[in-house]
């Protein structure tokens, strides 16, 4: 393809100072971009203002998206369970009635729990949700794995607040708009969740890789307890997240880990609940230690 | 790519009318930052995967029509992008710009240019691009490891074309003569 003719400056002087200050602008350009990028990585929360105030503008069409991607997907799962819907019907039977059993269990467990903790005078804190929301949109072209959702500031929303679906823990609110918010997912590079293995409570860290699988290291090296299929929910410690929270299944047993997978993929959610910070109380100061202790 | 002289209009001539100048002007720019918001949207992603449209867009506008961006254009398109993108806010700035930079000058050096090589120089920015992004996302606090852009990468360079297959579609919607001139 030939070169376009008009792009060539010759021997007029005004064509010759608009290349050269094109050329200089594009260079004043680059300066800037490396000073906001030195800005924004050096006090990361410098534009959360600008970025809110932008999602919150786009927030409408994430809305029409958001409903259109779970309606695609439940068009695929239609066509999908009608091949498998009589394999399917019969282990769900089978399911349920081990499940009917095991919530019987469960009832009375809950029940032996709350009159523990009545007797230990221990209150839950806020265990109401702060809000429903959708997930919007996600930066699914970088690195890093922020969703937005359909809540903000106005529905009560704050900073640290975590989210979760049914299925166990999305993430946790990073930056909050007055209608959206941005999540930091538990599969992000920079997202650590103190958890522990459900059965018997080996306590471990999960940070996320990045590609949608969680890095399980065990705070307590030397022999490693985890086995393929073991199942972390969150521990509570660090008072962010309420502990027993679901979180991730191991598929990978590594030498001081595992990898793991999430339970609650964000792909396949609809709506998110986001819960209040889980602040455990301190223990009430021990009354007068000289009369009561000794 | 169309086989129309890149320096002016359509190659049908429609007696009496002209181009809308308002569609004209604003449809690259429009189209770059639909770009840069419709990855998010169609999906929420566990892993890189979708290519960044905005960036595959401003390339393939520089490519077609040399010129009808100006080199700041990087400025406001890049800080739209990084609005929503997810990096740390100036990546876009910086990258676009330098993107410009380096397609304008190489533009100068090699005039004469087929698919082919207008491809392989996309490849060579949009794989640098994708590095560059993960490079300042751990510059700035997280530790991905290299392997999470693969799939990006490869998604990215296969998508081009048919990005630039979009745009040519758009340059000649822009350019359709629908004005009457008085």
């Amino acid at each position: 393809m030939a070169p376009p003719a008009n792009r060539r400056s010759g021997f007029s002087r005004r064509a010759q100072y608009s290349t050269f200050f094109s050329y200089t602008a594009g260079g004043v350009v680059v300066v800037v971009g490396l000073i906001l990028l030195v800005v924004s990585i050096l006090n990361p929360g410098a534009f959360s203002g600008l970025r809110g105030v932008a999602v919150d503008a786009t927030q409408p069409a994430g809305e029409v998206t958001a409903a259109g991607r779970s309606y695609g997907r439940h068009v695929w799962a239609s066509i999908g369970g009608f091949f498998v819907s009589g394999r399917e019907q019969a282990r769900l039977e089978r399911e349920l009635a081990e499940a009917k059993v095991r919530l019987v269990e469960a009832k009375a467990t809950e029940a032996e729990n709350r009159r523990l903790k009545s007797l230990l005078r221990l209150k839950e804190a806020g265990s109401a949700p702060v809000a429903f929301a959708r997930l919007t949109r996600s930066t699914s072209a970088s690195a890093r794995r922020f969703a937005i959702i359909s809540a903000g500031r106005k529905d009560g929303l704050a900073k640290g607040m975590p989210v979760r679906s049914p299925e166990g823990l999305i993430g946790r609110v990073m930056e909050v708009g007055s209608s959206s918010a941005r999540v930091l997912l538990i599969t992000d590079t920079e997202s650590l969740v103190p958890v522990r293995r459900a059965t018997d409570g080996v306590p471990a860290f999960a940070q996320g890789n990045g590609d949608g699988t969680v890095r399980v290291r065990l705070i307590n090296l030397g022999i490693n307890p985890l086995k393929t299929g073991d199942v972390m929910v969150s521990s509570g410690s660090g008072g962010l997240y309420r502990p027993g929270t679901p979180m991730v299944i191991l598929t990978k047993i590594l030498r001081d880990g595992a990898i793991a997978r999430v339970l609650a993929n964000p792909s396949d959610t609809d709506f998110v609940m986001i819960e209040h910070t889980w602040a455990p109380q301190e223990p009430p100061p021990p009354a007068n230690i000289e009369s009561g202790g000794r | 790519m169309p086989k129309r002289s890149r320096s002016g209009g359509p190659a049908r001539r429609n007696i009496n009318r002209a181009p809308s100048p308002l569609l004209a002007f604003t449809l690259p720019w429009l189209t770059i930052l639909v770009g840069s918001l419709v990855p998010g949207w169609l999906m929420i992603a566990s892993a890189p995967v979708l290519p960044p449209l905005g960036f595959l867009l401003f390339l393939s506008w520089r490519q077609l029509r040399p010129g009808l961006l100006p080199i700041w254009s990087g400025l406001p398109l890049g800080l739209f992008d990084d609005l929503f993108s997810g990096q740390p806010f100036g990546a876009a700035v910086l990258l676009w710009s330098l993107a410009a930079i380096v397609l304008e000058l190489i533009e100068a050096r090699v005039p004469w240019r087929s698919f082919l090589t207008e491809w392989l120089v996309a490849i060579g920015l949009i794989v640098t691009y994708i590095v560059a992004c993960l490079v300042l996302v751990n510059l700035a606090g997280a530790g991905a490891h290299v392997g999470i852009i693969l799939p990006q990468v490869v998604i990215s360079v296969l998508s081009y074309p048919l990005v630039g297959r979009l745009v040519a579609v758009v340059d000649r919607f822009r350019l359709t003569p629908i004005m009457v001139v008085q």
